[in-house]
């Protein structure tokens, strides 16, 4: 499955942002969308649906869990929540994430050193 | 095994998921609207926020979908639907795949039976059969065969055979049989089992008649014992002799002729007392085939060189008896290259005009294609503007194609399997044990599907380009109103190319079949209306060569005895009947040195009795005919044909009165002429034939030929009761075959009239295909034009402009592709001519045949679209605008 969605920035990153933002509390589709985009002080224009593919790659993946339950708006939504699995591959996610940054740092600003 | 619950939960995935989505866009709605938004403008942006919905739906189901099989089933349900509304591009496309492949299905499945399959046996690859080098047969003297056999150092076992019908009488109501009579050595050399009890062996053979066993096919013991085990060990009787029946041979084993299965072995040794033929003669070649094993590592040339020193061995050895004599090695599977080359030839001609069919189906399928793809541009261009991709489209364009070729496969194959079992259980000839065991096997069915899926994959993909280049914007904006201009495109000359093989099948088989009509109304050199023939073998009933005459002349009288009845004659043989007549080589009269390298020609022969030309109907040109006087007492006599005059005495004329001489010396007189015929196919050269009286030469073989006078109503049918009672009167054991003449020329006219047939079905096919051709490009052209047409009519056309602007082009296509179709038909019959007698193409009928066969077709293929171009309702037209 390469369908990612155009404006993802990198395979992966969409569902990493929305583990991310799960793991601090469940939510429903509608407001993970507004949290990302918060968040990322609007710099991350994502095309709203694209997180439903994502989602759905979760779910079969069984990193998160959803359920059908009455916000606090009182509206009926679908909340989703991290599992323990999805908390690991969170972890795992960031850390290669990190050192991934930490190598396209390095080679866009030659001058610094890692140790410095 | 994670899919099995998603496959049954899917269902409930997707729907959380639209609702899912469905209240997002909602949520986002409401919260622009508390931001001041209308409600419309609200929706608007929420939708723009949101993205292409659709597109979303789909990737995220995908991430459920079973990889490969859920798409194509989703794109087999959708080109399902899509065909299901289109039943007329859908039907005809279908039949149009369907017809050429079961054309081809069953072409392949004879030709698979016939030239690819060889014989039942063990180790069939290095089964060779002898065949003459200069001569396109087979046959052997017995002692000719015994000394190859026991000479040649490069066979494992040589084994021969011949055919003869015989009586078999179990303790009731004895029947005629068709039996193989084989060498000693025949199982062991072909390395065959019984499936029961044992085979006579080499070992069994003590000279003539020293081995009364017999071994039943399987099919045989089958039918006619009823699967009996307790049959080995029993004694039967065969023309009246004892047999002991030994085994029952392997089932699929049907003898070594394809198609010609016999119903039991008896050895060769015993032919002497069934049939009487010389085992001791060299001269006499009367066994019909020859075979055997290669040893390992011998080639057929080197096989047939060989033989060929045993041959010229013999030819020193034996002057007098033997030519010269050359080999050459052929597969067995269909008597070598006797039937096998025509046949041949004829299966290839065969599967050439099916390829053609097929050729004309796939560019019929070629141009519905084009023709629906330019009809669909329209939805194509909105899919595409929608946000579906061109892969996506043209995988479900693949899709319909791949549904098309395989119902068409799938109806092709089928209608061919039932042409194919009744062509199997079909019995050409009457009374000949001939079988066309042409079951369609795997290899049919894969060829067909193959052939099915490339064809119609080929031609599904002649849209693609169109697809691929489509623009939506300017598809949407201009409609789909683009007019074909002067110059022909690729659908209109794959019309062309389709319309030219269709003439050329209807061409070929309008040939064909004048041929054959001609042939039937030939004259042959007898008669054939009111005729009827008796046959019989007195050697079956038992009679002995000393009774025979006094028998014969019996049944001549009785014959003429009966009411009606103008005159009878009676031969051994007779004209274009399957059994043929002897032959036999003859010299001039001032010939000394008899050897056969000096022969004037090889004469077929006749016994015949005085009336047999009155009662044939063949004329005697000039001097007399037999009498009883001509006997064994009297000089020896012949009435020749003119050809044999001709090529032995220069003319004629000259020939009355003058002496030839027969192989062993023998002085003949020629007291007359009889006019040349046809003697063993419609296609032959002149052949020589002399006449013998069958007095001087008696035959146990009988054929009694009675002719009825003309004009008695149901004459045939009483004629035939009438000689039935009477020979049974004469002895009850006498098993007698009549039919009328004309219904035993139906083994000479068999390959002619098979030919017939098949030319005939695939004009029919190659009509239809043009039909639905230009049926096709007509109603396409009309349906692209209606506005025109349309506005024709407003601007006050007449029908006749209508017409002309409508299907002008369909006609002009139509001539041009009929031109080129008649002309390349009239060139490929040239090559009828060698199997449909007097197939000319210069026939100015056949000439008119085609070209009006062609109007028609194009008048009918074009009636319902021409009907619906006179029936442009401008108002109604320019209104939908």
């Amino acid at each position: 499955m390469t369908e990612t969605s155009p404006r993802d920035l990198f395979p992966g990153a969409l569902e990493m942002m929305i583990l991310e933002s799960l793991r601090r509390q469940p939510a429903h589709g509608y407001a993970l969308v507004q949290h990302i985009q918060q968040r990322s002080n609007n710099l991350l224009q994502v095309e709203e649906g694209s997180l439903y593919p994502a989602l759905q790659r979760l779910l079969k993946a069984k990193l998160v869990k959803a359920e059908w339950s009455i916000s606090s708006t009182n509206r009926r939504v679908r909340t989703y929540q991290i599992t323990a699995s999805g908390l690991r591959h969170l972890e795992q996610q960031i850390s290669s994430f990190e050192r991934m940054f930490e190598g396209i740092a390095l080679v866009l600003n030659p001058g610094k050193s890692p140790a410095s | 095994m994670n899919w099995i619950p998603t496959i049954f939960h899917r269902r409930r995935l997707f729907d959380d998921l639209s609702e899912e989505m469905q209240l997002h866009i909602e949520e986002r709605v409401e919260h622009l609207q508390r931001e001041g938004l209308t409600q419309k403008e609200a929706e608007r942006q929420a939708r723009i926020a949101f993205g292409n919905l659709a597109l979303v739906e789909e990737r995220s189901r995908a991430v459920w979908q079973w990889p490969r099989m859920a798409t194509v089933w989703a794109d087999v349900r959708f080109a399902h639907r899509q065909l299901r509304r289109s039943p007329g591009f859908t039907v005809a496309a279908v039949l149009t795949l369907a017809l050429a492949i079961g054309a081809n299905a069953v072409v392949f499945s004879v030709m698979n039976a016939f030239i690819l399959r060889p014989l039942n046996v063990p180790d069939a690859q290095s089964l060779y059969s002898l065949q003459h080098g200069d001569a396109p047969d087979g046959s052997l003297s017995y002692p000719d065969y015994l000394d190859l056999r026991d000479r040649n150092r490069s066979f494992n076992g040589l084994i021969a055979y011949n055919f003869a019908s015989a009586v078999l009488d179990t303790g009731n109501n004895p029947s005629s049989v068709w039996i193989q009579e084989a060498s000693g050595n025949y199982f062991d050399a072909l390395g065959l089992h019984p499936y029961l009890g044992h085979f006579f062996h080499a070992s069994d053979e003590h000279g003539p008649n020293s081995a009364p066993y017999i071994v039943l096919t399987y099919e045989f013991w089958h039918t006619h014992f009823q699967d009996d085990a307790g049959v080995l060990g029993r004694v039967v009787l065969l023309n009246k002799h004892p047999f002991t029946i030994l085994g029952v041979a392997p089932q699929e084993f049907h003898g070594t002729l394809l198609f010609f299965n016999p119903g039991f072995f008896v050895p060769l040794v015993e032919d002497p007392l069934l049939v009487g033929d010389d085992m001791n003669a060299r001269g006499t070649r009367w066994l019909f085939q020859t075979m055997g094993h290669l040893k390992p590592g011998v080639t057929p040339e080197q096989a047939a060189a060989d033989l060929d020193s045993i041959g010229a061995y013999l030819q020193k050895t034996y002057p007098k008896d033997e030519g010269k004599m050359t080999f050459v090695l052929r597969r067995p599977s269909l008597y070598g290259d006797y039937l096998g080359r025509p046949l041949k030839a004829f299966m290839a001609g065969l599967m050439l005009l099916t390829g053609l069919i097929l050729l004309a189906a796939c560019a019929n399928l070629g141009s519905l294609f084009a023709a629906r793809a330019a009809d669909r541009s329209k939805e194509v261009a909105l899919r595409l503007a929608l946000g579906s991709s061109r892969k996506r489209i043209l995988r479900g364009l693949f899709t319909e194609a791949t549904m098309i070729s395989l119902a068409g496969g799938a109806v092709g194959l089928l209608g061919s399997i039932v042409l194919l079992r009744a062509l199997s259980a079909w019995q050409p000839i009457p009374n000949y044990p001939i079988h066309l065991a042409v079951n369609p096997d795997a290899k049919v069915y894969a060829a067909a599907v193959l052939l099915a899926l490339v064809s119609g994959l080929l031609f599904g993909a002649v849209p693609v380009r169109q697809v691929l280049r489509t623009n939506p914007y300017e598809v949407v904006k201009a409609g789909s109103g683009r007019i074909a201009g002067k110059r022909m495109n690729a659908r209109e000359v794959l019309l062309v190319a389709q319309i030219a093989i269709c003439a050329v099948l209807v061409t070929s088989s309008l040939v064909a079949i004048r041929g054959l009509i001609r042939s039937l109304h030939d004259h042959f050199g007898f008669d054939i209306e009111n005729i009827t023939l008796a046959e019989t073998d007195l050697s079956m009933a038992g009679y002995s060569a000393d009774r025979v005459p006094a028998m014969q002349k019996r049944m001549i009288d009785a014959m003429k005895a009966l009411p009606g009845v103008e005159s009878v004659g009676l031969a051994d043989s007779l004209p274009l009947t399957v059994n043929g007549s002897g032959d036999s080589i003859v010299f001039t009269d001032n010939t000394s040195d008899l050897r056969p390298s000096n022969a004037a020609t090889d004469a077929a022969m006749f016994h015949i009795s005085p009336e047999y030309f009155h009662a044939a109907g063949t004329t005697l040109l000039s001097g007399r005919a037999f009498t009883w006087q001509d006997d064994k007492s009297s000089p020896q006599v012949a009435v020749v044909n003119k050809e044999f005059a001709r090529k032995v005495f220069g003319s004629a004329d000259s020939a009355i009165g003058h002496f030839y001489k027969m192989k062993d010396g023998t002085r003949v007189q020629v007291v007359g002429i009889a006019e040349d015929g046809k003697y063993n196919s419609l296609t032959e050269d002149p052949v020589t034939v002399m006449y013998l009286p069958i007095l001087q030469s008696p035959s146990t073989s009988t054929m009694l030929v009675v002719r009825a006078r003309p004009g008695l109503d149901n004459g045939q049918l009483q004629t035939a009761t009438a000689m039935r009672n009477a020979l049974r009167k004469l002895d009850t054991g006498l098993q007698v075959s009549i039919e009328a003449r004309d219904r035993t020329l139906t083994a000479v006219l068999f390959g002619p009239r098979i030919a017939t047939i098949s030319l005939g079905v695939l004009g029919v096919m190659g009509a239809m295909l043009s039909i639905t051709g230009i049926f096709g490009m007509a109603a396409y052209s009309v349906s692209k034009r209606l506005k025109e047409l349309g506005i024709r009519v407003a601007l006050g056309a007449q029908r006749k402009e209508v017409l002309q602007a409508a299907l002008g082009r369909a006609f002009k296509l139509l001539a041009i592709g009929s031109g080129v179709g008649l002309v390349l038909g009239l060139l490929a019959t040239k090559v009828l001519a060698f199997i449909v007698y007097q197939a000319t193409p210069r026939d100015p009928l056949v000439l008119a045949g085609v070209v009006l066969a062609m109007a028609a077709l194009g008048l009918l293929a074009t009636w319902i679209p021409a009907q619906r171009a006179l029936s442009v309702n401008p108002l109604v037209l320019l209104r939908e605008e």
